[in-house]
C-alpha cells in the first residue's frame, strides 16, 4: 500500500526554516571577524580557531555518540561549530592548544551536553569555556600579543590592550594614561590588540546586519546593550572624563560588540519575548559597565552575559509577549 | 502604510495556482451525499426518508435547536438512505444519499440571473430568510449565520465587517467570486447591513488581489455605507479576531465573543449567499470551491453543489496525479488532510489541496532550540513553546494560565520553527484537555 493517503494535522506547509539555517547563519556572520583577525593576528588567530572548533566539534560528536548514545549527528548542525568559533574569538591569539582543548571540553561537555545538548544548557557554552579558563589560567588568558606579528603564534611579542590600559588608568597605576590608546578608526576597523574575534568593529557590525537581514536574530538584544552602555559610560565620562572614556571608545573596544551582537542573542541563553529581550540586554549593558569601570577585571562582557543567563529563566517567568486583546481591556 | 493586524503573523508563499480560472459549473454528481452536519452546533434533523423525492432546493433537514442550520437538498432524485459517511474530519457522521434523477428545480427558486438590487424586508424577516436557507459563515468556520446576525441584547453592533482577504495559500474562491459577482456581493453587503442595522460596512480584501480591490471599489462607491479596505498581505488575517484589530483596531478581550468590540464579520462567500437566499428565494446547495496542487493538471474554481464527491472534481481537474501524497479539504494552513476522495463536499469546503508526496512530508522533530520565532509570529500574543513543552508534560493547569484557550490553531508557530516541532499538535491537545477541564468545573 504505497498509494495511502499520509494523514494529518494542519498546517502542512512550512516556512523552510531550520536549525541548520539559523546556525550556518551566524557562522556567515562571523566571517568578516575571522578575515579581519587573520589580517591582525595571522598564523596564530588561524591555529587557534581551527583548534577550537576541531575540538569543539570532536567533543559534540564523542559525548553525543558514546556518553549520551545518541548517533553523534548533532555535530552537522552548526552548533558546536559556532561554539568552536565564539570560544576562539574570546581567547588571545597566543594560546597554546592544550589550553583551548580544555577550554572546548568545558564549553562543550559541561557547558551544553552535561545538560543534555542544544537547546537545554542555561548558559552560553563558549562564554562558559571562556570564563573557566579564564579563572583557571588568568596569565595566559590576560597577555595579548601586538598587533601585526602574522607569522608568530606563542612566540608573539604581547603588549597592552586597550581594555587594560583603560583600566590601569581607573586605578591610577603608574605607567598608563589615556593618550597611550589607539585612536577610534583604529579601534574601529581592528588594529589592536585584544581576543582574536574582537577586535574589529567594523566587521562584527557587518555580521550584525547580516544576522538582522536574514532574520536570525532581532535588533532587541544587541540595541538594548549598545544604547544601555552608551547612556551609562557617557554619563561617566561626563563625570570625569580625566579617567573614563568615552562612550562610543567604550562601545567599539574590547568584546562588548562580539558579545552584544554574538554571544547576548544566543538562542537559548537568552529570553523569549521582545520586553525580556529588552530587560536582558539593558542589564548586560549595565553589568559589563560597572565591572569595566569598578571591578577587578579590565573586562565585563563574559561575566554580564553569564549573570544575566542566570536570569533568563526568571525573565521568561514574568515578561510574557504582549497578548492579543490587553489592550482592549484597559480601555 | 496598508492595514494589518497588529501582533505576529507569517507570510507563507502564496501559490494561488487557480487565481484567474473562472468558475466553472461542476456536473451534477450521479449520487449525492448531504451531511447533516455540516456546521457548528447540533447536526441538523431529517425531515425525510428513504424512497421520498426531493427536488433541487428542497428542505432535507431543520435547523435542531439555536445554533444549527437548516439543509437543502442540491439536487433532484430520490432519498436512497440515511446513513453515515466519513467527512473531511476522518470520522462517520450522519448523512442523505440521494440517488439523482434529472435536475428539477423548486418553483419557488428564482433561476433569472437578472440583478435584484431593492429589497424592501425588514431586519427580522431578513434574519428569518437567511436562517430558512441555511446559510451558515462561507470562510470554513462554518457558524450559522443567523446567530451571528442575532447579537445578545447587551450588544450593540456597530458596523459590518466582510472577510475577503482569503489569507489561506493557494484557495482563490473568494477571489474568483468577487471578480465575477461584485454586484450581487455589494447587494448582499447591503442586506446583511439592513440585517444587523448598521450603516457601515468594511470589506477587508488583501493587497494580493489589486483587480479585486479595484473592482470592489469601483461597484462600492454606488453603494451607501460600504467601503473597501485594501490589507498587507499577511496570514492569519483572515482570523475574525485578526480582522477586526486589522480594520477597525479594535482587539476582542480573551474570552469575550467578537460582537464585544461592535463588529459583526461575515464572508464575502456568505454575503454572496445571503443576496442569493433574500432575493432570489435560493438556498445554499452550491458553494464556489477552489480545486488545486502543484501537480494538478488544471488547477480550478468550480460552483459545485453541496454533497458532490471530492473525486469527481479532482477528476475535472485532469485526475489525481501519481505522485499524491496527501489531500487537503481546505488550504494549507488550516485544511484538514483527508482519508479518501469519496468524502462529500459540504457548506464550509472552500477548497480541495492535492500536495505530492515530497511536500506532504513534515520534517524531522529537533531539540528545541529556543530561538522564540514561534512567539515572535502568534497572533494571540503566546508562547508556542511553553504551550508545547507544558503539554508534552501533561501540565494543563498550568497551560490554562498560559492563555492556551486563546489559541486560534492558525499554525503560524508550527510553520516557522526551524526545529519542525509540532507545536499546534500541542497547542490542540492541551485545548481539548483544558476545554474539559473547564467544562468539568462549570458542571459542579
Amino acid at each position: 500500500m504505497d498509494n495511502k493517503l499520509l494523514v494529518s494535522l494542519s498546517p502542512h506547509v512550512h516556512s523552510g526554516d531550520s536549525v541548520e539555517k539559523n546556525m550556518y547563519g551566524v557562522l556567515i556572520a562571523l566571517l568578516p571577524a575571522f578575515v579581519v583577525s587573520l589580517i591582525y593576528f595571522g598564523l596564530g588567530a588561524l591555529i587557534v580557531t581551527l583548534t577550537s572548533v576541531v575540538a569543539c566539534l570532536f567533543f559534540e560528536w564523542a559525548i553525543a555518540r558514546f556518553i549520551m548514545k545518541h548517533s553523534g549527528n548533532s555535530i552537522l548542525d552548526g552548533s558546536a561549530a559556532i561554539t568552536g568559533v565564539l570560544l576562539a574569538f574570546n581567547l588571545p591569539s597566543n594560546l597554546p592548544v592544550w589550553i583551548i582543548v580544555i577550554g572546548a571540553l568545558f564549553a562543550i561537555g559541561v557547558g551544553k551536553m552535561s545538560f543534555g545538548g542544544l537547546g537545554n544548557n542555561p548558559f552560553n557554552p563558549a562564554l562558559a569555556g571562556r570564563v573557566f579558563l579564564l579563572l583557571s589560567f588568568p596569565v595566559q588568558m590576560t597577555t595579548w600579543p601586538k598587533v601585526g606579528q602574522l607569522s608568530s603564534y606563542i612566540d608573539a611579542e604581547t603588549a597592552a590592550t586597550p581594555l587594560s590600559i583603560m583600566k590601569g588608568v581607573i586605578k591610577g597605576a603608574p605607567g598608563y594614561s589615556l593618550d597611550q590608546l589607539p585612536d577610534s578608526f583604529n579601534l574601529f576597523i581592528g588594529n589592536n590588540g585584544g581576543c582574536i574575534g574582537e577586535v574589529s568593529a567594523a566587521a562584527l557590525l557587518i555580521g550584525l546586519v547580516y544576522m538582522l537581514m536574514k532574520k536570525i536574530i532581532t535588533w532587541h538584544v544587541p540595541v538594548s546593550i549598545l544604547v544601555t552602555v552608551f547612556v551609562f559610560s557617557g554619563i561617566m565620562y561626563l563625570v570625569n572624563p580625566q579617567i573614563y572614556v568615552s562612550p562610543v571608545i567604550q562601545l567599539i573596544s574590547g568584546g562588548l560588540l562580539l558579545g552584544a551582537i554574538f554571544m547576548a542573542t544566543d538562542y537559548v541563553t537568552s529570553p523569549m519575548s521582545h520586553k525580556g529581550m529588552l530587560i536582558y540586554g539593558v542589564c548586560i549593558g549595565l553589568l559589563t559597565v560597572i565591572i569595566r569601570l569598578f571591578g577587578a577585571y579590565p573586562e565585563g562582557m563574559s561575566f554580564a552575559i553569564l549573570i544575566m543567563n542566570a536570569f533568563t529563566p526568571l525573565i521568561n517567568t514574568y515578561c510574557k509577549p504582549k497578548r492579543f486583546g490587553e489592550v482592549a481591556k484597559k480601555k | 502604510m496598508l492595514k494589518t493586524f497588529s501582533i505576529g503573523g507569517v507570510h507563507p508563499q502564496e501559490n494561488k495556482l487557480s487565481a484567474h480560472q473562472p468558475i466553472v459549473a461542476a456536473d451534477v454528481p450521479a449520487k449525492a451525499i448531504i451531511l447533516l452536519g455540516q456546521h457548528i452546533g447540533a447536526p441538523a434533523k431529517p425531515i425525510v426518508a428513504k424512497g421520498d423525492m426531493v427536488k433541487v432546493g428542497t428542505k432535507i433537514a431543520d435547523a435542531n435547536g439555536f445554533v444549527s442550520a437548516a439543509i437543502h437538498s442540491s439536487v433532484s432524485g430520490k432519498i436512497a438512505k440515511i446513513d453515515s459517511v466519513i467527512d473531511a474530519s476522518g470520522y462517520a457522521k450522519p448523512a442523505i444519499f440521494i440517488d439523482v434523477e434529472g435536475d428539477e428545480w423548486e418553483e419557488s427558486i428564482d433561476r433569472d440571473t437578472t440583478l435584484i438590487k431593492e429589497c424592501s424586508l425588514s431586519s427580522e424577516e431578513i434574519v428569518k430568510k437567511i436562517a430558512d436557507a441555511g446559510i451558515v459563515g462561507l470562510g470554513g468556520a462554518c457558524f450559522p449565520t443567523q446567530v451571528k446576525l442575532c447579537p445578545p441584547p447587551s450588544f450593540t453592533a456597530e458596523c459590518l465587517i466582510i472577510n475577503a482577504v482569503e489569507c489561506e495559500p493557494y484557495l482563490t474562491a473568494d477571489h474568483q467570486l468577487m471578480l465575477e459577482r461584485a454586484e450581487e456581493i455589494m447587494v448582499g453587503v447591503s442586506i446583511l447591513m439592513k440585517a444587523i442595522k448598521v450603516n457601515k460596512a468594511f470589506i477587508g480584501i488583501e493587497n494580493n488581489k489589486p483587480d479585486a480591490i479595484e473592482l470592489m471599489t469601483k461597484v462600492a462607491s454606488t453603494y451607501a455605507g460600504i467601503s473597501v479596505v485594501p490589507l498587507k498581505v499577511k496570514y492569519p488575517q483572515g482570523g475574525e479576531k485578526q480582522l477586526i484589530d486589522a480594520i477597525i483596531a479594535r482587539q476582542v478581550p480573551s474570552g469575550a465573543l467578537p460582537i464585544a468590540t461592535g463588529a459583526v464579520v461575515q464572508n464575502v462567500g456568505t454575503a454572496f449567499a445571503v443576496y442569493e437566499a433574500v432575493q432570489k428565494n435560493k438556498p445554499l446547495l452550491e458553494r464556489v470551491i477552489t480545486v488545486t496542487g502543484k501537480s494538478l493538471q488544471k488547477p480550478s474554481n468550480f460552483m459545485a453543489r453541496i454533497g458532490t464527491p471530492m473525486s469527481q472534481l479532482i477528476d475535472a481537474c485532469g485526475g489525481l496525479p501519481e505522485d499524491t501524497g496527501k489531500i487537503i479539504g481546505g488550504g494549507p494552513m488550516m485544511g484538514k488532510a483527508l482519508v479518501n476522495t469519496d468524502v462529500p463536499t459540504a457548506k464550509g469546503s472552500s477548497g480541495i489541496l492535492i500536495m505530492n508526496k515530497k511536500e506532504a512530508k513534515r520534517g524531522e522533530e529537533r531539540n528545541c532550540i529556543r530561538c522564540s520565532k514561534c512567539v515572535s509570529v502568534c497572533p494571540m500574543g503566546l508562547e508556542p513553546f511553553l504551550l508545547g513543552a507544558l503539554a508534552e508534560n501533561k501540565d494543563f493547569e498550568r497551560m490554562e494560565k498560559e492563555r492556551i484557550m486563546d489559541c486560534i490553531e492558525c499554525g503560524s508557530c508550527q510553520f516557522t520553527c526551524p526545529a519542525y516541532r509540532p507545536l499546534l499538535d500541542y497547542c490542540r491537545l492541551g485545548k481539548s484537555k483544558v476545554g474539559a477541564m473547564i467544562r468539568a468545573r462549570q458542571a459542579k
